[in-house]
Order: C-alpha cells, then structure tokens, then sequence
C-alpha cells in the first residue's frame, strides 16, 4: 500500500508539471485554436537561461523569478513578431511555423549550452519529508506545492481581475471584446507572455529530475498534449485536472502494467484514444459544424 | 498558401521539348555516379531515398491536406521490416523493397482509419504523437529478438548482380534510383487523373467533394495507405544504403525533416519532392561545418521562412518564375503556373 | 442642434463586393435617428463601418474630428457604443460579467459600480440573472444585456443595429420605451438600424431609407411615415 501510495503521488508531482504545460496549451489554443507545438522547447528554453544565471552565481530564487520574467517577454515576443503574420494562414502554414519554433529553440539551446547533460538545482531540502507514516521527497512536495500556486494565482488573475475578464473575453469572442475597447492583440500577446511564464516554471520544477538537456520536454509536451485532450482542450480546468490524472495513471501503470520504457506509447494511445472517442474531453465543448 | 492543382502541378509531357528534356536529365542522373566519388554517390542514392519519401509525405499531406507530423514512423517501419528479413530471415535485398511497401501501406490505411475522425491540428497532434513515441517502441524489450533493440540491426550491403562492372554504391544507386522511377510514374499517373482530383477536392472542399460523390472515408484512408506506402518503400531503400538501422535514427526529428522537405520543395509538387530531398540531405552536410545545432536553426529558419515569403516551396516558385518568363519571350504552348 | 455624427461619401465593400455606394447622413446630438431598408440594403454594413469593422472610404466625422481610418478599439474611447446584430453577447461569460466588460475603458471606478445600479433600475431581470451565464438568458434578455452593456461605457453615441430582430413585439416594446427614457433623461444619441419600420418610425425623430447601398429619401420620421412609397413598400398600407 505504501509503495502504491508512493507512486501516486509521485505521479501527482509529475502531473502537476503536465498541468501546467497543458495549461499554457490550453491558455493559447482557447485564444487562438492553434496547439502551441513549440511550448515545451521554449520552456526548456528558458530553464537553460536559469541554470546559466545560477551558474554564473546568481542565488536559486532570484535566478527563479528573473527567469520567469523573462519567459514571459519571450512569449510576447514570439507571438508578436513571428506569429501574428501567420495568424489567419491555414492550419497546415501554422504548424509549420510552430514546429519551425520548436526547432529554432531546440537547436539554440544546443548550440549556445552544447548537448551534454547538465545538473539543475533543486530549491527544495535534499531531506525527504515525513508525513504520518509516509516519505515523501521534498522536491516532489515543492514541485507539486510550486504548481499549486501558480494555479491559484492564475485563477484568482483571470477570475477576479479586470485584465484577466479581458483576456477571457478577447479569446472567446474578438469581435464584441473588440468593441467593447479590448486590445485583442495585445490580449493574445499576454497570453503567449503567460504560457512562456507557466511553461519556465515547469521546467526549472522537472529538470532536478530529469537532468537539462535540449531533448528534455519532448516527452513532457507529449503527456501534456494528452492531458489537455482529457480534459478537453478548450478548458482550462479540465486541462489541469487532465495533467494530474495522466500524472497518476502514467506512474501507476508504468509501475504495474506496462513498464517504464513504454510510457510515452501509453500517451499516444491516450491521445488516439480521446480524439477518436470523445473529442471534447472530459469538460470541453462538444463543437458541431453545421454544413 | 493554396498547393497548387494537379492541372498546373503535372506539365503536359506530351510535348516533345519536354520528353526530350526529361530524357536527357535522365541520362544525366545515370551518368552522375561515374563522374562522383563514391561516398558522393552513397548521398546521391539517399537523395533518392528521401525524394520517395518525401513523395509519400506530399500525397497525403500536399495533395490531400492530411498533416502528417509523424511520417517517420512509417520510414522505420519500413527500414526495419527491411532490417530484420534480411538480417532473420535471410531475405535477398531487393524483395525486402516490395514487402516493406505492402506492409506499410497496410499500417497506413490502418493508422488512417481511425484518423479519419481528426481534422487538421488534431491530426497533426496525433501524429506527432507517433512521431515521438516511435524510438520507444522500437526499444520496446518484448521486440528485442526482432529489432535488436538500442543496438538496433547491421545489414550486408549488397553486391552488384550479374557481375556487373560497378561498385556497390553504384550499384545501390540505380537501384534505388530504378525503384524512384517506378514509384514516381505510378505517382504521376494517380494524381494527374480522378484520383489526383479527388485527393485535392477533399482536401480544399471536403464537404462539396462528399456531395458530389467522393467517398471522402475510402479515398482519406488510401491517402494515408499510399503515402505509407511511398514512406516505408524509402525507409527500406534507406536501410539498406546505409546498412544499419537503430531506434534513436527514427525519432520525431526524422519526421520533422521531412515536413522541412516537403515545405521547402512544395507542397503538392511531384518535382517539389526532389528539391526537397536535395536540400534535407545537403543542408546538414553543409551546416554540419558550423556546429552540430547549426543545421537545425537553419532549418527551422527557413520552414518559418519560407511560410512567410514562398509557400509554394521552391517547385511553385519555379512554376512561377517560368510562367512569367515564357509569357516576357512570348512563348505560346502550355501556360502553367 | 449641432450634428454629433456626419457622414460623407461613404463606401464599403466586403473582399471585392462594393455594399455601400456613397452615404451622406447626419445625426443631430440627442437626437434618435433612424435607418430603414430591406435587407440587405447596407444597414448593418453602415453601423459596421462606423467602428472600422468594415473596409471603408469616405469621410466619418464624430463630434466635428474625423474618426474613418482609427481602430474599432480607439472609436470606442471617444464614446460611441456599439450594439451590434446578434446581440455579440459574451455567452459564455456572466451577466454581470458581459456588464463590468462594457466599462472596460473607463476608469471612473465608482461611477461604474453606480452605472451597475442604473442599468439594473432600467432591466431588472438582468439583476435578478446577474451571475447567471449570458448564453442561457432568453432572446429579449440578452438584448437588454447587449444594450445595457453598451450604456455601461456612458457613450455619447449608441448604434442599435436591429434590436427587434427575433423578439416578441411586446418585449420590443419594452425595450424601444426604455431607449427613449435614456435618450431624454441621459442625452444618449442613438443611431438605430431597423427592419421593422414601423417600430423604428415610432422611436426616430429623423430617418433614412437605404436602398443598394445608396440613401434614396430623408426626413422627419413623420414626414417619413406619411410618405406614400415608403407606407407602401414598407409599412404595408
């Protein structure tokens, strides 16, 4: 029982890094129904930028938060220098540009930070915690305690905030928010600005684990692809509830049933299996074209 | 960016300036090995190999407007049923072509079926999904007797037959480049007619093309069959030139390189599937020169690029700059582009 | 009177079709000004072009400035409010939601929260569905909604295009007398785009008829009512 017990939450740790890259997808797909292909590179992306700061001296957390901010101003940057003149394309010109993206930033961090793999700290004691009976490793509760918030302030910005009502209303319908006086195209840039933010902070939480190298988010992006499926890709909660439970499922049945080397398998039968079977997701909108 | 139609994507070769034209770039692609060094020959050949490919890959997703971020699964299937006959099973080098070709174009039309059920950016992600997840499988430990898991399969390069009096790179290269002539004329002849139309109908307007009688279902599924089919053909050619196959060669980059290919050269473009295959086999070997992440960003440099600035990839361009040239020296005959 | 909007010359095309052909109008400040015409006949495209949703050439003058050529989103600040066809309600966003939006721009903050109470005086049942998601209010409350959320921005001008359409006469009824409250007790000027001409000829103090994308007559809204071909092909008597 306790190594199940284990595995879950494991798997909640893990799953919160897939919540908030399904997020940030989310985040950008509701606003523009386009799939970010690129999310995971410029997260990865931004962890490098990190882990040079903290090898230069920088202490953990001020590397933390300037990262972010920077991550954020990427975002914006990329949505409107190479994005808006693609916006209205066809779908097949975008994923182009998209995966072009993630080939540009893939290579970057190669070139400028070579391949090896590098050791990413950890802010989080090496001591694992005591809960009752149970170990727990302090990076996995600070990883899933550091998603939690940035989940919660999220919430509390697009529900309660005048900027995050414009946000929601600029993604749903850019006409009427168009004239009620909303910048929708700076709406979108924000957006792209978060989801870089979202995507740096999930990063700089999985590299502990995973070492830092340019390929370390292609898996990561796969699972939270799928995540985003589950939950329905044009709802944000559902994407989050969808990053914990591929979370979960991916650590138990690799851990019981399929094994490890076959996990990213078990997402790509999860996203076929969704697509074909229930499109929506769990809480997305059933959408019906009229002919 | 609209991919050309078929009517101005496949010139009228009745024409006999144009049948002598291709007639004598014919002579010279059977000369090119004698005039290269070998290892320069080796990378002809797979100039070959990936024009097949990238064919495949423009059927279903030039033609067809099935985007395909996964192609790069087939071509492994195809490279290891290739692999594994002659390495297991003792197969000669030149059935493993065919048989790899049938049991793609099985794993294509099974991969389409339920893919009939995505559009567009969902299929993309789907595929993607293949794309990524592929080295995985093919590590997978119950296949290890078969594919020889991380350390992947070593193949015999085959030698000439009848004893002719050329190496086995050259012989490698009118081989593949033989089996590149069959597979494009059968190509040429599926998409210039009803079936080509039918393709593209679907593609641009998939609910009149329906109405009109298309049976959208069967002919999205061939799509993905064939183009399968082309993919898995290259991906054993590509096995045996290079003679070794290996799970981590196949993995989403593979598939990327490939859409770069099809971009570059042109969507919906026979011709187009060359100069992509030119440029994704050269371009490495050049950047390669700067830094082993250089040919990457130039890559992704020119995909976004060539969105921007030539959609029609390098083949419309062509069509383009000879329309207008033919229309400035008052040339009369076909007027394409 | 002084003219708060003048339009000159105007024309609009979607893509290749010309809609508009050159239209000349004016609404006097304070004043409801009225334009009728079948469908089709380039109503909708008029208010449309009024915010730069539509190609335009000409000239549009909103308080003696020329306003063709800025963004939907600068026309807005200078206080011209716009209710378009099919309500553009936020559907999946709350009422009170839908409401806070239309004072997007404004940064009087406790105005705003006294505009929730004045609008809420005018449509009660917005305030008895004020947390309730905009796309399940009936057709007559989500236009109450669109209008309201258009008086939340305290605009000096209010394009109504089609309120009527799809509802009840009664509840048409409603709404026209409310917009005649709050043109006279809040100096709303009110450009209202109609089918129905009756209704919109009852409301008006001017009216246009537009034909092809032309304003073939103009007047008084009685003058209008009275003229034969306009009883006849529009007001069915």
């Amino acid at each position: 029982m306790d190594a199940f017990l284990n595995q879950v939450f494991a798997g909640l740790a893990t799953g919160g890094i897939y919540a908030s890259v399904a997020l940030a997808l989310v985040m950008i797909y509701q606003a523009t129904h386009h799939v970010n292909f690129a999310q995971g590179e410029m997260a990865m992306f931004s962890t490098y930028i990190a882990w040079a700061m903290i090898n230069a001296g920088m202490p953990y957390w001020p590397a933390f938060f300037l990262t972010v901010a920077i991550a954020f101003i990427l975002g914006v940057l990329v949505e409107r220098i190479i994005v808006r003149p693609v916006e209205k394309a066809p779908v097949l010109s975008v994923v182009v540009v998209f995966i072009g993206l993630l080939v540009i930033f893939n290579s970057l961090a190669g070139w400028i930070y070579t391949y090896t793999i590098k050791v990413f700290p950890s802010p989080f004691p090496k001591e694992p915690v005591h809960l009752g009976s149970h170990l727990f490793s302090s990076h996995q509760l600070g990883a899933v305690s550091v998603t939690l918030i940035v989940l919660a302030l999220l919430y509390v910005f697009f529900r309660f905030t005048p900027l995050g009502l414009a946000m929601r209303a600029a993604a749903q319908n850019p006409d009427s928010s168009r004239l009620v006086g909303i910048r929708v195209g700076w709406m979108l840039a924000l957006g792209w600005g978060l989801a870089g933010a979202i995507g740096a902070i999930a990063g700089m939480m999985v590299a502990p684990v995973v070492y830092l190298d340019p390929n370390m988010m292609s898996g990561i992006l796969l699972y939270a692809f799928a995540a985003a499926l589950v939950g329905g890709v044009d709802s944000p909660g559902g994407a989050v509830f969808g990053g914990f439970l591929v979370g979960v499922l991916e650590n138990v049945l690799g851990a019981y049933v399929i094994g490890n080397e076959l996990k990213l398998a078990f997402a790509l039968v999860l996203i076929v299996s969704v697509l074909v079977v229930r499109p929506s997701g769990l809480f997305g909108k059933i959408h019906v074209i009229r002919v | 960016m609209t991919p050309a139609s078929p009517a101005t994507a496949a010139p009228a070769a009745s024409s006999s300036p144009r049948i002598f034209g291709l007639a004598a770039l014919l002579l010279a692609v059977c000369a090119l090995p004698f005039l290269v060094s070998s290892y320069h020959t080796f990378q002809l050949t797979l100039v070959l190999v990936y024009a097949i490919a990238l064919l495949g890959l423009n059927i279903l997703t030039g033609y067809n407007g099935q985007i395909s971020l996964g192609h790069g699964a087939f071509y492994a299937v195809g490279a290891y049923v290739a692999a594994i006959l002659m390495d297991k099973f003792g197969v000669p080098y030149w059935l493993t072509v065919p048989v790899a070709g049938v049991v793609c174009l099985a794993a294509g039309f099974l991969f389409g079926l339920p893919a009939l059920r995505l559009e567009g950016l969902y299929l993309a992600l789907a595929t993607f999904g293949l794309g990524v997840s592929m080295p995985q499988l093919l590590k997978d430990k119950h296949l290890e007797h078969w594919t020889g898991g991380v350390q992947g399969i070593v193949i015999i390069k085959p030698d000439p037959p009848f004893g002719l009096p050329i190496n086995q790179d050259q012989w490698l290269y009118y081989f593949t480049l033989a089996v590149l002539l069959v597979m494009f004329t059968l190509g040429w002849n599926l998409l210039r007619g009803r079936v080509g139309r039918s393709l593209i109908a679907i593609r641009d307007q998939p609910v009149a093309a329906e109405a009109m009688g298309v049976n959208n279902a069967l002919y999205k599924s061939l799509a993905f069959g064939v183009s399968a089919m082309y993919t898995g053909v290259a991906g054993a050619l590509g096995a045996i030139a290079v003679q070794f196959v290996a799970p981590d060669s196949f993995n989403i980059f593979l598939s990327i390189t490939f859409l770069i290919g099809i971009v570059i050269g042109g969507l919906a473009s026979i011709p187009g599937a060359i100069y992509g295959a030119i440029f994704i086999q050269f371009v490495p070997n050049i950047a390669d020169e700067i830094s082993k992440a250089a040919p990457w960003a130039i890559y992704g440099v020119f995909m976004i690029g060539f969105m921007y600035v030539m959609p029609v990839g390098v083949a419309g361009a062509i069509r383009i700059f000879w329309a207008r040239f033919k229309r400035k020296t008052g040339g009369g005959g076909h007027q394409s582009g | 009177m002084a003219a708060l909007l003048q339009v000159s010359r105007l024309h609009a095309a979607y893509g290749p079709t010309q809609v508009l052909h050159g239209i000349d109008f004016v609404l006097e400040e304070g004043s409801i000004t009225a334009l009728l015409g079948a469908n089709g006949a380039g109503k909708t495209t008029t208010l449309r072009a009024l915010c730069a949703m539509v190609k335009t050439s000409g000239e549009i003058r909103f308080g003696g400035a020329r306003i063709d050529g800025r963004a939907t989103e600068d026309i807005v600040r200078l206080g011209i409010a716009h209710v378009p066809d099919g309500r553009g309600t936020f559907v999946n966003l709350s009422t009170e939601e839908n409401l806070r939006l239309g004072a997007y721009v404004r940064k009087d903050r406790r105005q705003v929260e006294q505009d929730f109470e004045r609008v809420y005086a005018y449509f009660p049942r917005l305030k008895e569905r004020r947390h309730q998601q905009a796309g399940t209010l009936s057709g007559g409350e989500q236009q109450m909604l669109a209008v309201s959320r258009a008086l939340m921005l305290r605009p000096r001008l209010l394009l109504l295009d089609e309120p009527s359409f799809g509802l009840a006469p009664l509840i048409v009824r409603e709404i026209f007398g409310i917009m005649r409250a709050i043109n006279q007790s809040e100096k709303v000027s009110i450009l209202l785009v109609e089918q129905n001409a009756a209704m919109a000829l009852d409301l008006a103090d001017h009216a246009y008829l537009i034909e092809t994308g032309r304003v073939v007559l103009s007047g008084s809204a009685h003058e209008i009512k009275q003229n034969d071909a306009v009883r006849r092909s529009y007001l069915g008597y």
